[in-house]
C-alpha cells in the first residue's frame, strides 16, 4: 500500500505497520500485567488460601497434600514459571471443590457468556445507532428542543440503571406479569431476550446519545458544508457524508462500553441463572475455588483485552487518519 | 467570592436546584432512617411472613416477617456510608497514583503512569471482582475492593489535571525556588485541582454506589445480618413471583440515590464549567416579492439588498448590492465581522438556519436563487445550476473534505450527482481536473486521503473540485488565508490563469487588501454589513474616498517599512454587529467625523465608483507613498 505522506521527505515506515507494532506491544504488556496479576492474586490473600477454601475442620494432612500439589510450598519465582508454562499447555489447573480440570469447565461456560455479550452489543448498536441518528437529524440546529429534552433524560435515566437492577425489573414485568419470557435459565430464543435487554439498554441509551452529539458535530463541520456547497441532495449529504463519519466516531466511543458488557454479563447471570462464566466466578469466589476464579479472572481479562484490540483495527479501518494521528 | 456565587448559581438552576434537594434529602436519610427506624425494621412478625402490601406493612414484609419498608430506608445509611468510604478510598489511591510522577521523579512516576494506563483499559466490575477476591467477602473487603478499582479512572483524572497545573508559571518558579516537591504539590497544585476532583468524585459516589448494590446483591459485599439496598435486593430475588416489591422497592431507592449524586455532580460540572449556547430555531424566509431581473446579459451574479439576520436579532449583512459580470474578478474586504463570509455564504445559497437570508434581489445566471420553487422539478434544476455552474473555495483546506473519503471520490461525486456521469468517467474527469489544477502525478493523488495532502495540495484539489462541471462563477471564501505565503501566491495565480482560460468570474472574500489588489478588477469594501466603498482595483492606490478603505491601506507595511516598527492598525475597534450605532457606524473610528454622520448612515452613491461617506477624501491629495505608510 502507498500511503506516503505528502510533507517530510524522511523515509516513511508504512503507518500500518507502526501501527500494528505499537498496538501489539501495548497487548503483550497488557497480557503479562494481567497473567502477574492473576498469580499474585492468590499470594496476596491473607492467610493460606487452602485452609481458607478447604475450611477450618479440614485435616492438617489434606491441607498440606493440596499445598504440595498447588506447589504453594516453592519459591514465589518458581512458582510464577510453572503458572506460565502449564498456561501455555492449557492447564489452568484443578478446581479445588469440584476436582474438575478448570479449563473443562471454562470449556463447558464460555460459550453462553460469550453469545450473551455478543447478542447484546448487537441489540444496543442496533436500537442506539438508528435513534441516535434519527434525533440528530431531527433536533439538528436547536430544532424541537422539548423532543430533545425528552430524548436526553429518558436516555440519562436508562443509562443510570445498572443492569442488574434492570433485569429484576425487566423479569417483575415481561416474565412474572406479562409471562412473556422464563424468568431464568438458558433454553430456546425467547429465554435469551430479557437478559440480553438487560445487558444492552444501558449501554444502548448511552450510545444513542453519544451518537447525536456525534452527528450534530459531523453537521458542523467545513466538510459538510462542502457537500452541501456541491449540491447534493440532502439525503446524499446525509448518507454519504455525515453518517458514515458520525458513525465512525460512535463505534469508538462504543467501544469502551463493549468492555463494560463484557463484565456486565457477570451481574446479569447471576439475575437470571444463565450457565456461563458470570454465574462461575461469583460461585467460586463464595466457595474460595481459587484455582477456578483465578481461570475465569483470566478469561474475562483476555476477553476484554481482545475486544480493546478489536475496537482500535476498527478504528483503524474506518477512519485512516486515526493510524497516523496517534503517533 | 467568585467561587462561591458560582455554586450558587449551580443551585439556581432547576437541575441543579432539584439533584440539590434530591441528595440532601438521601443524606439526612441515611442520617436520620436508622436512629428513627431500626426498631421497625428488625422487628419480627411471625404472623405476616412474606406478605404482599397492606394498610400495616406498606410493602409487606420478608421470609422472617420484617418490614420491607422500613428495610429499605434504614439500609440508605450502610448504602450510603459505604459507598462514600469507597469513593473517598478510591480518590485517595487514585491522587496518590495520579500525583506519583511529581513525588517520584520521571522514572517512577512513568511506571506508574504505564500501570494506570493498563489497568484503566479494564471495566471497574472486573477489578472489583479481582480485589475481592484478595480483600475476602464482606463489607470491608467490598470498601477496599470497590475503592481500588476505581483508583485507576481517578488517577488518570489527577494526572490530566496536574499535567495541566505543573506546566503554569507559578509551579515553575516555586520549582526554581528550591520548594520541595512535596511541598509543592501540596500548597500549589492540590488546591488548584481540588475543585474538578470533588466534581468528580460526586458524580463517581453514584456510579459507586450502583456497583456496591451490585457487589452486595450477589452476595459479595455485605454478610447478614447487616444489610444494605443490594443484599435486600439479592434476598427477596428468589421471591420475585410471590413479592415483587421487596425485590423491586431497594432497586427503586438504590437508583433514586444514584441519580442524586450523579445529577448534582453533573450539574456543578456543568455550572463550573461553560455553559452550552443551544441555538434557537428559525427558518429562511422569503420575500413576498421576487422583481423581475433586468436583462443584462454579461451578469453572472445579481445581488440587490442582501440581507443576513440570525436570532437576537442580528443583522450582520444589511442591504448589500453589487453585481459581478463574466469573467470579472471582485474582491470583497473588510476586517472580521464586517460581513463579508456572510455574504460569500448567504450568495451561495449556504447560510444554515437559523440564519435568513432575504434580497429584493438575487439572481445567478439570471434564475433566481430566492424564493420556493412551485414544483420538485425546478428544484432539481436550479440543484443542477448551482451544481455545475457555480463553485465555492473555502478557507481552511484543511477542515473542508471529509477525511474519511478519498480526494477522487469527493471530486466525482457532484459530477455523477449533476452531470449524470458514471463512475468512471467522473473519476477520469476528477484526474483531468486534478490535472488542470496542477496537483503532480494526479492519478495516484486522486486515490489518496485527503490527510496525505498538504494545504496547499488540498486548496488547489477544492479549486478543482468547482471545476468539475462549466463554472461561471467561483465564489473564494479567503481562500489563501491559511497557506504560506509562497503557497497564497500560486493559489492566486491558479484562479487568475483559470479566469483567463474559461471566462470564469470570481468573487474573492478577503481581509487582507494586498491580496485583492494584486488579482482583482473590482474591490468591494465592507465595513459593518454594508458596503462602504465599490471601486475598481487600479484606483485602489490613489484613488480611495472613504476614510475606512484609506485606513486599511494605511495599515498595510510594505518594503520601506522597518521591521522594528509595531505594525500599523486601525484604532478602535471593529462595531459589534447585534449595536450598530445610528448614522455611520464607522462614526467613532473616523477622523473626519462632520455633523450629519451621527445623523444618517450614509447611501452608497456613484456610478463606476461608489462611496458611502458624508465626507469623502479627495482623490489627488495623497499620493500612494503616504497612503501606504501612513503618514500624513
Ligand atoms: S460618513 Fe462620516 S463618519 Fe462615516 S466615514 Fe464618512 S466621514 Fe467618517
Amino acid at each position: 500500500m502507498t500511503t506516503a505522506t505528502a510533507v517530510g521527505s524522511r523515509p516513511e515506515i508504512n503507518p500500518w505497520v507502526r501501527f500494528a507494532v505499537r498496538r501489539l506491544s501495548r497487548l503483550v504488556v497488557s497480557v503479562l500485567a494481567l497473567l502477574s496479576a492473576a498469580f499474585l492474586m492468590i499470594h496476596l490473600i491473607p492467610g493460606d488460601p487452602v485452609r481458607s477454601a478447604l475450611g477450618p475442620a479440614a485435616p492438617k494432612s489434606l491441607v498440606d497434600a493440596q499445598r504440595e500439589s498447588l506447589g504453594l510450598n516453592d519459591p514465589l519465582w518458581e512458582q510464577y514459571l510453572h503458572f506460565l508454562q502449564h498456561l501455555f499447555t492449557g492447564n489452568l489447573g484443578t478446581s479445588i471443590t469440584t476436582g474438575l480440570p478448570v479449563s473443562d469447565v471454562i470449556r463447558d461456560r464460555l460459550p453462553a457468556t460469550v453469545q450473551l455479550a455478543v447478542a447484546a452489543f448487537l441489540v444496543a448498536v442496533l436500537i442506539a445507532l438508528p435513534v441516535g441518528l434519527a434525533m440528530g437529524v431531527l433536533t439538528r440546529a436547536g430544532r424541537r428542543p422539548r423532543a430533545e429534552l425528552g430524548f436526553t433524560s429518558t436516555s440519562v435515566v436508562l443509562a443510570a440503571i445498572p443492569e442488574f437492577l434492570l433485569a429484576v425489573g425487566l423479569v417483575y414485568v415481561f416474565a412474572v406479569k406479562l409471562q412473556w419470557f422464563p424468568v431464568a435459565g438458558r433454553g430456546n430464543v425467547a429465554s435469551y431476550v430479557l437478559p440480553v435487554l438487560s445487558l444492552a439498554i444501558g449501554p444502548a441509551a448511552v450510545l444513542a446519545r453519544i451518537c447525536r452529539v456525534e452527528l450534530l458535530a459531523v453537521l458542523q463541520t467545513d466538510y459538510l458544508r462542502t457537500a452541501r456547497a456541491k449540491r447534493l441532495p440532502a439525503t446524499a449529504v446525509y448518507l454519504r457524508h455525515a453518517l458514515p463519519n458520525a458513525v465512525t466516531a460512535t463505534i469508538t466511543l462504543g467501544g469502551l462500553l463493549l468492555g463494560g458488557m463484557v463484565a456486565g454479563t457477570v451481574l446479569v447471570e447471576n439475575v437470571f441463572g444463565w450457565p456461563g462464566l458470570g454465574s462461575t466466578i461469583v460461585s467460586s469466589i463464595l466457595a474460595k475455588d481459587y484455582p477456578l476464579v483465578q481461570g475465569v479472572v483470566l478469561v474475562y481479562g483476555v476477553g476484554v483485552l481482545l475486544v480493546n484490540l478489536a475496537v482500535d483495527v476498527a478504528l483503524a479501518l474506518l477512519d485512516p487518519r486515526s493510524t497516523i494521528r496517534e503517533s | 467570592m467568585a467561587r462561591r456565587a458560582r455554586w450558587i448559581a449551580v443551585l439556581r438552576t432547576p437541575v441543579g436546584a432539584g439533584a440539590g434537594v434530591l441528595l440532601l434529602a438521601v443524606l439526612l436519610l441515611a442520617l436520620f432512617a436508622p436512629l428513627l427506624w431500626s426498631d421497625q425494621a428488625s422487628a419480627i412478625d411471625t404472623e405476616h411472613l412474606l406478605e404482599g402490601t397492606s394498610s400495616q406493612h406498606w410493602l409487606g414484609t420478608d421470609s422472617l416477617g420484617r418490614d420491607i419498608f422500613y428495610r429499605v430506608l434504614v439500609a440508605s445509611r450502610t448504602s450510603i456510608m459505604l459507598a462514600l468510604l469507597a469513593t473517598a478510598l478510591g480518590v485517595l489511591a487514585g491522587l496518590v497514583l495520579g500525583t506519583a510522577p511529581v513525588l517520584l521523579g520521571r522514572r517512577a512516576g512513568r511506571l506508574t503512569t504505564a500501570l494506570v494506563n493498563i489497568a484503566v483499559a479494564f471495566p471497574g466490575l472486573l477489578l472489583a471482582l479481582f480485589f475481592a477476591v484478595i480483600f475476602g467477602v464482606g463489607a470491608k473487603g467490598a470498601v477496599l475492593a470497590i475503592g481500588l478499582a476505581g483508583a485507576p479512572a481517578f488517577a488518570r483524572l489527577t494526572q490530566t489535571l496536574v499535567a495541566g497545573i505543573a506546566e503554569r508559571d507559578f509551579v515553575a518558579a516555586a520549582r526554581i525556588a528550591g520548594v520541595g516537591r512535596f511541598r509543592i504539590l501540596l500548597r500549589h497544585i492540590l488546591p488548584n485541582i481540588a475543585e474538578p476532583l470533588v466534581v468528580n468524585a460526586t458524580i463517581g459516589a453514584g456510579g459507586v454506589l450502583l456497583a456496591f448494590a451490585g457487589l452486595s446483591f450477589l452476595g459479595l459485599g455485605v454478610q447478614p445480618p447487616a444489610y444494605d439496598w443490594g443484599r435486600l435486593m439479592g434476598e427477596s430475588l428468589n421471591g420475585i413471583y410471590v413479592h415483587p416489591a421487596a425485590a423491586l422497592a431497594p432497586g427503586v431507592a438504590v437508583v433514586i440515590a444514584g441519580l442524586a449524586f450523579n445529577l448534582f455532580g453533573e450539574a456543578v460540572a456543568k455550572g463550573l464549567g461553560v455553559p452550552a449556547l443551544v441555538g434557537p430555531r428559525l427558518r429562511t424566509r422569503t420575500p413576498e416579492t421576487v422583481p423581475a431581473a433586468p436583462v443584462d446579459d454579461e451578469a453572472v451574479l445579481v445581488v440587490k439588498d442582501l440581507r443576513v439576520s440570525f436570532p437576537g436579532p442580528i443583522t450582520p449583512v444589511r442591504g448589500v448590492s453589487f453585481t459581478i459580470h463574466k469573467g470579472e474578478i471582485v474582491g470583497v474586504v473588510g476586517e472580521s465581522g464586517s460581513g463579508k463570509s456572510l455574504t460569500a455564504l448567504a450568495v451561495a445559497q449556504l447560510i444554515e438556519p437559523p440564519g435568513q437570508v432575504e434580497a429584493a434581489e438575487l439572481s445567478f445566471l439570471g434564475a433566481p436563487l430566492l424564493g420556493r420553487l412551485a414544483d420538485r422539478g425546478s428544484a432539481a434544476t436550479r440543484r443542477r445550476l448551482l451544481g455545475t455552474s457555480f463553485a465555492m473555495v473555502f478557507q481552511d483546506p484543511m477542515t473542508s473534505f471529509n477525511p474519511t473519503k478519498r480526494i477522487g471520490v469527493q471530486l466525482a461525486e457532484g459530477a455523477r450527482e449533476h452531470q449524470g456521469l458514471s463512475r468512471r468517467q467522473a473519476m477520469a474527469r476528477a484526474v483531468d481536473r486534478l490535472r488542470a489544477v496542477r496537483v503532480p502525478a494526479a492519478g495516484r493523488r486522486a486515490r489518496q486521503y485527503p490527510h496525505e495532502f498538504s494545504g496547499g495540495m488540498r486548496q488547489r484539489a477544492m479549486i478543482g473540485m468547482g471545476l468539475m462541471g462549466a463554472p461561471a462563477l467561483i465564489v473564494a471564501d479567503e481562500p489563501t488565508t491559511a497557506l504560506d505565503v509562497t503557497v497564497q501566491r500560486q493559489v492566486l495565480r491558479l484562479l487568475e490563469t483559470i479566469r483567463e482560460t474559461d471566462d470564469v468570474a470570481v468573487l474573492l472574500i478577503s481581509h487582507d487588501i494586498t491580496v485583492v489588489a494584486q488579482v482583482c478588477d473590482r474591490v468591494l469594501v465592507m465595513y459593518a454589513g454594508r458596503i462602504v466603498e465599490d471601486l475598481p482595483a487600479s484606483d485602489l492606490a490613489t484613488g480611495a474616498r472613504h476614510p475606512y478603505t484609506r485606513a486599511l491601506l494605511a495599515a498595510v507595511p510594505d518594503l520601506d517599512t522597518p521591521l522594528d516598527e509595531p505594525l500599523a492598525v486601525i484604532p478602535g475597534r471593529p462595531v459589534d454587529p447585534s449595536a450598530f450605532p445610528t448614522g455611520c457606524a464607522y462614526r467613532v473610528r473616523c477622523e473626519f467625523v462632520v455633523e450629519s454622520c451621527s445623523a444618517k448612515d450614509p447611501e452608497l452613491v456613484g456610478a463606476d465608483h461608489r462611496v458611502a461617506c458624508w465626507n469623502p477624501q479627495g482623490r489627488t491629495v495623497l499620493g500612494i507613498e503616504s497612503i501606504r505608510t501612513g503618514q500624513r
